[in-house]
């Protein structure tokens, strides 16, 4: 089978799981305990002006009827008003996935970057300093809270320092946002050619990104460490050394290719749970990202808001399973011929 | 600065300079004219007058728009500024008559106040906005209602520049109501114009585009980071602002806001935790301005449809056992009006609100509780909003214990968001709750109207009594300068000093802290920023 039939074959099975997100989600926002309308009348409402409101929501019609309703509006790309926001549901997460995204994409290019070479080193120089770094660098990556590492950096290189920007979002105050193009603000600003808006954003990414990627470190250097360990035990790696081949290429080409399947694995899972996980982040540093709206309108039973969060969220994991399955396709051809 | 924080100080920059590129600040905070305030909320519309607009957008209707009248500022024993209910001024009305009859006020336009797209106020364009307000329902027509606005008749425009408000009765609510930030004055034109037969009030259109005559317009609104204001030269509602542009940034830690107002990068941090204003008062490196909320009051609500809180003697017997003083060190980190140890159990003064005559008594708590059939004590839980847990929590935490000692066993419930209003205020089941209530209007009469009368949103506590029910009636619309007021209003204090339905804790302060570079910092009764008087120096 091709890529292209196996990609078309995965899109087909998702269709069911995602109506089956979209009657969960329904029928979770429903149960919610509170009353939207309550909470929306604001101060000094009554029991009168309450029912108005509920029925601005609609929420004072039975179930069955909000959800064809909802079902219609989906239908014509419609994901609802946000009340809490006041906005067009689907204009807000356009907004603020991109910016969960760039936060997202940054920090794991920085994990990567330093938990794949630490993973293989620890690897292969097993028990030595290397691997006693990696040791200490994962458990105080893991047992540090993200809010706690992220305002202990404010505080040291903003606070005391001074060397970060304030942490305010995405741009400071002075830059204007580029026209979207990706909707990740440093390429958007780098194509408009306005080299200053793009330090300023890079420079707010920083501190949130090693945050983050301090944070998602771990398992993925833990994963390589493991992998690779297995890998270097294995049948096939005695057989290259026997062989004669190169030690480099012993290591980087049977070795670590082979220890990736799991590698990407799990950087899929911490890719997805990280980008809905980091509300803590995003409320430290301001960052308008999309964990943050979707526990707001949470708190206040925003409706539309939960449904257009949680169902935005179910499409990206289906893309991104299948972007790790293609990757699968390509790193062991065997996943090929089976599929 | 000594010669080791010069050192420190030169080593960062040195250190900094080597490793990271970036040592340049942000130029605004220094830039004149521009002042820069960070707020915990988002504005999530620029219409207050539309349905599910929340508290924190009322700023925008502050600043942006302009309304009949105005408070009058006064100066706090601390020197800080704080609007004057007793004080009615001028906005876009020149001036005022109210007839003789006191039924009806008849307002004089300022003939020289025009809209941003420059044509006139008229008194058209006063009752559209004000028939808006009733149409669109919701806060907006509860909130015109405290004033006796319920019917679009009573608004009527008599020409161009002149328009009266009929009353159905005479009432002292009714032209502070005007000042209040939801009568808001809206250019009917420009709104007619956006208007569409399924949305004739606009809602859609000044949603996101004001149209109004206020001091400041909006420059930029970036939904959930930031709203820019810009002023507006030809405002003639009162004293041009002395900032050219106001960034309203949405900073949700308040750590983050903490460290950016304290290192100077903002120079008003609105609305700030007990906690962080009682040590930044202490540390003195920022300003901080701590501001009574009027007519505000947090209190233990005890519900009267929880069997044990109908007899009076279990009420007043948990009165005694609130541990006051604590509470207020450390839920209110001393930021605050005590609203406890009153000497005498009689009020000397109208004034509203003050202490009451209960203290933490444990002895005189059990004896009144032994004298009751739950003298073996029992089981309550206590509620608070989880939204509130920056107080609720040590506050509860502390009664707990306390309450433990007079053998009744507390449990503690935290209540999120949305339910919160529902169970609390709307269902009234919580059979004990921490509350908060505080009145736009500033009048005893206006605070008993909301938290003592049956069915009302406030009377979590579903008191009904009928005395206080009467004396609320006659009092609610009673001129303050009418003779039998103020006997009639300490008659009010003296019940819920006898029934306490509700135990005042204390009175709260809205606390904010700034550079000392902004002046003209004021407390309003609607607890957003006004930057119409903000200075930077």
């Amino acid at each position: 089978m091709g890529h292209l039939s196996i990609i078309l074959a995965r899109v087909l099975q998702a269709a069911p799981t995602l109506f089956g997100i979209v009657v969960v989600t329904f029928l979770l926002t429903r149960a919610l305990p509170g009353d939207p309308a309550a909470y929306f009348a604001g101060a000094s409402a009554t029991p009168e002006s309450i029912a108005e409101i509920r029925a601005q929501l609609g929420t004072d019609q039975p179930l069955p009827v909000q959800f064809v309703r909802y079902l219609k509006d989906l239908a014509g790309g419609n994901l609802g008003q946000s009340v809490s926001t006041g906005q067009p549901v689907a204009d807000e997460l356009l907004r603020r996935l991109p910016a969960s995204l760039e936060l997202t994409l940054s920090a794991l290019l920085l994990s990567v970057s330093i938990a794949i070479p630490l993973g293989v080193l620890a690897a292969v120089r097993q028990d030595s300093w290397v691997d006693q770094l990696c040791r200490f660098v994962v458990t105080a990556g893991v047992s540090l809270p993200t809010f706690f590492t992220g305002l202990l950096l404010v505080y040291v290189f903003y606070f005391l320092l001074g060397w970060a920007p304030a942490p305010l979002g995405r741009l400071d105050m002075l830059h204007i946002t580029p026209p979207p193009v990706t909707g990740f603000l440093v390429i958007d600003s780098l194509i408009a050619r306005e080299w200053s808006t793009a330090w300023s954003a890079l420079k707010q990414l920083l501190l949130p990104s090693i945050t983050l990627a301090l944070f998602t470190l771990a398992p993925i250097a833990r994963m390589t460490r493991a992998a690779m360990l297995q890998a270097l035990a294995s049948e096939y790696l005695r057989t290259a050394r026997a062989a004669g081949l190169s030690s480099s290429r012993v290591l980087m080409v049977y070795a670590f290719r082979n220890a990736l399947l799991p590698v990407v694995t799990t950087l899929g899972m911490v890719f997805s749970f990280t980008l809905g996980a980091n509300v803590l982040v995003e409320k430290v540093f301001a960052w308008p990202g999309i964990g943050s709206f979707a526990i707001e309108a949470l708190v206040v039973s925003d409706y539309a808001a939960v449904q257009g969060f949680v169902l935005s969220m179910a499409v990206l994991f289906v893309l991104l399973n299948l972007v790790i399955d293609t990757l699968y396709t390509l790193i062991d051809p065997r996943v090929r011929i089976e599929g | 600065m000594n010669r080791r924080e010069l050192l420190k100080s030169a080593g960062a920059v040195a250190a900094g300079a080597a490793m990271l590129p970036f040592l340049k600040t942000n130029a605004w905070a220094q830039s004149a004219g521009t002042a820069v305030v960070l707020i915990g909320n988002t504005i999530n519309s620029l219409d207050i007058h539309r349905p599910g607009t929340n508290r924190p957008s009322y700023q925008v209707a502050v600043n942006v728009y302009d309304r009949l009248v105005t408070f009058g500022t006064k100066k706090l024993a601390d020197g800080s500024l704080s609007y004057d209910y007793d004080k009615v001024e001028p906005e876009l009305a020149e001036s005022w008559q109210i007839s003789s009859d006191r039924k009806a006020i008849l307002f004089k336009l300022k003939p020289n106040a025009t809209f941003w797209d420059g044509t006139p106020v008229t008194a058209e364009d006063v009752k559209w906005s004000f028939d808006r307000a009733l149409a669109l329902g919701g806060f907006p027509r509860v909130q015109m209602g405290a004033g006796g606005f319920v019917d679009p008749a009573q608004f009527v425009v008599v020409d161009s520049k002149t328009f009266r408000v009929d009353l159905k009765q005479p009432s002292k609510l009714a032209l502070p109501n005007l000042g209040v930030p939801v009568a808001v004055i809206i250019n009917s034109k420009v709104a007619r114009a956006n208007a569409t037969d399924k949305d004739p009030w606009a809602t859609e259109y000044l949603h996101r585009t004001p149209a109004g005559s206020g001091a400041f317009k909006v420059e930029r609104w970036e939904p959930g980071q930031q709203l820019v204001y810009a002023r507006n030269d030809k405002w003639v509602g009162g004293p041009l602002p002395g900032v050219q542009r106001v960034i309203i940034r949405e900073v949700p830690a308040t750590a983050t806001r903490r460290a950016m107002v304290e290192r100077g990068d903002a120079h008003l941090s609105f609305q700030i935790p007990n906690k962080d204003a009682q040590e930044l008062a202490a540390a003195k490196k920022v300003k901080v301005v701590g501001s009574p909320i009027d007519n505000c009051l947090y209190v233990a609500c005890l519900n009267y449809n929880f069997e044990p809180f109908k007899d009076p003697k279990v009420r007043q017997a948990v009165a005694y056992a609130i541990p006051y003083e604590q509470i207020f060190k450390q839920a209110a980190y001393g930021r605050g009006v005590p609203m406890w140890g009153a000497k005498s159990a009689k009020p000397a003064t109208a004034a509203w609100p003050q202490k009451f005559p209960y203290d933490t008594d444990l002895k005189k708590a059990q004896a009144l509780l032994a004298q009751t059939k739950y003298k073996g004590g029992f089981e309550v839980p206590l509620s608070y909003d989880l939204g509130e847990a920056d107080w609720g929590e040590p506050a509860a935490l502390l009664i707990q214990e306390s309450l433990g000692k007079i053998g009744i066993k507390v449990t503690l419930d935290k209540v999120p968001g949305a339910n919160w209003r529902t169970v609390a205020l709307v269902e009234k089941k919580l059979p004990f709750l921490l509350e908060n209530f505080g009145g736009w209007l500033n009048t005893a009469d206006y605070y008993f109207y909301w938290a003592y009368i049956k069915g009302n949103l406030f009377n979590a506590s579903n008191y009904d009594d009928p005395a206080v029910a009467k004396l609320v009636e006659e009092t609610l619309h009673m001129e303050k300068s009418d003779k039998s007021y103020d006997a009639k209003i300490k008659q009010l204090i003296q019940k819920a000093f006898d029934d306490v339905p509700r135990i005042p804790l204390w009175q709260p302060t809205l606390d904010s802290a700034m550079s000392p570079k902004l002046q003209g910092y004021e407390f309003w009764f609607h607890r957003q920023v006004d930057a119409r008087s903000y200075k930077l120096v």
